[in-house]
């Protein structure tokens, strides 16, 4: 594999876009811009006169605080626009949302939404970079470039590892970035989840699917912990909080049976004692803050990719 | 009306066993010989050009004409001239109006704008209970006197098994089958897509297939029970399909119709156009292949009786919204010919027979209605295909309100060349230059 001089698109919608050298040249980027949080004064003037608005149509704290110190470490003008539920609910619809922001001529438009496809949508619409921060149960790539930066940090490489991923598969939009990013930079992927939460065609992306959590943690380098809402956990999807993580949970006699030096992830925010016990989220595997850290450096890169690679412009 | 003398068209009429070169009379709108060789007796002759196919008037048993109430989306005179730009004589529609046509009120003020825009035959569809909200019977014998010729709450399945048990002990006393749109609520959920990997790669909620044949099974089993007629609407799931066979063999009052997008598309249309392209939002779901597959051999084996195209205008601003917010549906009566002629007859799956059974003989005969065929003596409700020639669609050039197709753009082997009712030419194709002689 190559790594790619430049990204294709002018948008990062998804991780189902990219191909490995994209990935690899965000994963470098990325690596030097870590060293932006290192100096003392950390800020760098590459997007500077450069306008970016981060819309959150669903609550966020990491991802949107994440974006929002990564835009202002490169001097780019940011603005907010942070409202509860859909642009449906307030009124104005989302294509009109797009429109009107448009008009005041952004180079970016960072998004969160709660439905699937609603970044393309804005795509359509807008001259600006549509950058993807979550949406519905499609994509987060964001997410999976981070999380493939801290793996890399620690095991020095994607390919050949055997990565675990473990929880509410059929919702989740970091289980989709990283199923599409971990398989195509050569990882093999084993996805866990009760029965009743495995999505469709998971195995025809080359990912087993396993409802056995042991089989799942079974020598695997990187155990990738998932959220369970807390909805899902008194209805038809499971039976209580109590089964689930007896089945599912993360327990450092788990870990055990992982690989020498594994580590354990999770995109946040953790349930501790649902999915994960505490003793392992704050024990030695545990790199949940380093995806934290990572975080802002990945979305350095990307923005900084997304506006065109050229450095310093005055 | 004047007299008219169709000379030596090509016909096609299974139910008359007609297939070749005929004369058609036409004496007032109605058809008054069929024969070879007939004498001009001071009629106006026609000849149609080479290519052309003269079938009864084609009949779509499953439209929605939006009014009363969403007249933003459709009226019944755009519908109905969007349904003869399609081929259609007539077209029965679905109650799912505001207010539901559940009352013989609603009905007579559909039949009384349809006689208005006088260019389809429009054949309301009663509700099966108030509101369609299936708890209490509406008045079906009320309903049948004021017009209606089946009861359907479309848009919703026929709520519980007793609901259905009683319509179709009901409706059988006026000889009205129940259409049921086949869909188990709880199954369905918040569903927006069919539930497989299409749906789980794009991260939209999956509406399984079993969500529909679990419905579909619940009727056959009722039918068989009272002894009642049920036809299920778009059927889009293979599993119903073998349903809908095992009840034929059974020889359970049961029966079928498939939209043509069931059979042309499949959930990869989702992924078209950058992904999420709300024109293939639809309920039922586009379907994987498989079932696809099994739609085309239900019609091409007789396990399907009809093909009704779910006409289901939407204004441009509500599909505008995100994929799971936008509502279900697409337009299509004016996409409906090409694409039967286009992909199951220059396909090779059936002849235009077959396709006159599923378009025209079988819908009249399971509503009960009049036409699918061409006789001495009835309304000369006729439709002109033009098979060999090329259609490309334009959403922006359809007649109805609603322009949300997926097929925009598409070129099709398969056109309407004219469509008759009554005798009145109330359709020409305008890009079929030689069939102005009927105008």
């Amino acid at each position: 594999m190559t790594t790619a001089t430049a990204l294709r698109s002018r948008h990062l919608l998804g991780i189902a876009d990219m191909d490995p050298g994209e990935i690899q040249l965000v994963l470098e980027t990325a690596l030097a811009m870590k060293e932006v949080a290192t100096r003392p004064i950390k800020k760098v003037p590459t997007l500077r006169g450069r306008t970016i608005i981060n819309l959150f149509f669903e609550p966020s704290t990491r991802t949107r605080m994440s974006f929002e110190l990564a835009e202002k470490r490169l001097s780019a003008d940011t603005l907010g626009m942070t409202t509860a539920g859909s642009s449906v609910v307030k009124g104005e619809t989302l294509s009109d949302t797009a429109r009107t922001l448009e008009a005041m001529a952004p180079d970016m438009i960072v998004m969160r939404h709660a439905s699937s496809g609603a970044a393309h949508q804005l795509a359509r619409i807008c001259r600006a970079s549509i950058i993807n921060a979550g949406d519905g149960m499609h994509e987060h790539p964001t997410q999976a470039l981070l999380d493939a930066f801290t793996i890399n940090e620690r095991k020095g490489r994607l390919a050949g590892l055997r990565v675990a991923i473990v929880g509410d598969l059929m919702h989740s939009r970091v289980l989709r970035s990283n199923v599409w990013l971990l398989t195509k930079m050569g990882a093999q992927v084993c996805a866990c989840a009760p029965a009743t939460l495995v999505p469709h065609g998971l195995t025809e992306l080359g990912v087993e699917v396993t409802t056995s959590m042991d089989r799942a943690v079974e020598g695997a380098d990187v155990v990738m912990m998932l959220r369970v809402q807390q909805e899902r956990m008194h209805g038809l999807f499971l039976p209580s909080v109590r089964e689930y993580f007896t089945l599912f949970g993360l327990t450092p006699e788990r870990m055990r049976r992982a690989a020498p030096e594994a580590i354990v992830m999770h995109p946040g925010p953790m349930n501790r004692g649902v999915e994960i016990d505490s003793e392992v989220a704050d024990g030695p595997w545990s790199v949940i803050l380093d995806q934290v850290a990572n975080g802002v450096a990945v979305r350095m890169a990307v923005l900084y990719l997304l506006a065109g690679g050229d450095e310093e412009r005055n | 009306m004047a007299l008219i003398l169709l000379k030596s068209v090509n016909l096609v009429d299974p139910v008359a066993g007609r297939q070749g070169q005929f004369d058609l009379l036409i004496d007032g709108g109605i058809v008054s010989r069929i024969g070879r060789d007939l004498p001009t007796d001071g009629a106006r002759v026609i000849e149609l050009p080479a290519g052309a196919v003269v079938t009864p008037g084609l009949i779509d048993i499953h439209v929605h004409l939006r009014e009363p109430g969403q007249e933003h989306k459709e009226t019944i005179a755009t519908g109905t001239a969007s349904a003869v730009a399609g081929g259609f004589t007539a077209v029965a529609c679905m109650p799912n109006t505001d207010p539901v046509n559940d009352h013989a009120s609603v009905t007579e003020f559909i039949t009384k704008r349809a006689a208005e825009a006088a260019l389809a035959r429009v054949y309301p569809i009663g509700a099966v209970s108030i509101g369609s909200r299936g708890d209490q019977l509406t008045e079906i014998g009320d309903l049948r006197a004021a017009g209606c010729v089946a009861i359907s709450d479309d848009g919703r399945p026929v709520a519980t098994a007793l609901l259905m048990r009683r319509a179709l002990e009901y409706a059988s006393m006026f000889g009205m089958p129940v259409i049921d749109h086949c869909e188990d609520p709880s199954l369905k959920g918040d569903g927006v897509a069919h539930e497989g990997a299409v749906a789980s790669l794009l991260g939209l909620r999956g509406i399984p297939g079993a969500a529909e044949s679990v419905m579909v099974e619940r009727d056959a089993s009722i039918a068989e029970l009272t002894g009642g007629r049920v036809h299920i609407a778009h059927m889009s799931a293979r599993q119903s399909l073998r349903a809908v066979r095992a009840g034929k063999e059974r020889g359970i009052g049961i029966t079928a119709e498939v939209t043509p997008h069931h059979f042309v598309l499949t959930d990869e249309a989702l992924k078209r156009n950058g992904g999420y392209d709300t024109n293939t939002k639809m309920n039922p779901p586009l379907r994987e292949e498989a079932d696809r597959v099994a739609m085309v051999e239900g019609l091409r084996d007789g396990s399907i009786d009809v093909i009704a195209t779910d006409h289901a205008p939407h204004h441009a601003d509500e599909k505008a919204l995100e994929f799971d917010i936008a509502p279900f549906g697409i337009v299509g009566l004016e996409t409906a010919v090409p694409l039967c002629v286009d992909r199951l007859v220059h396909a090779g799956v059936i002849g235009l027979t077959r396709l006159v059974e599923l378009l025209s003989a079988n819908p009249a005969r399971i509503l009960g209605l009049p036409g699918g065929t061409i006789a001495e003596g009835a309304p000369a409700d006729l439709t002109v295909l033009m098979p060999d020639v090329d259609v490309t669609v334009r959403a922006s050039a359809l007649r109805s309100k609603s322009k949300n197709t997926p097929f925009d753009g598409w070129t099709l082997k398969g056109a309407v060349g004219a469509t008759i009712v009554g005798g009145r030419t109330v359709f020409v194709n305008p890009d079929v230059p030689a069939l102005k002689v009927l105008r």
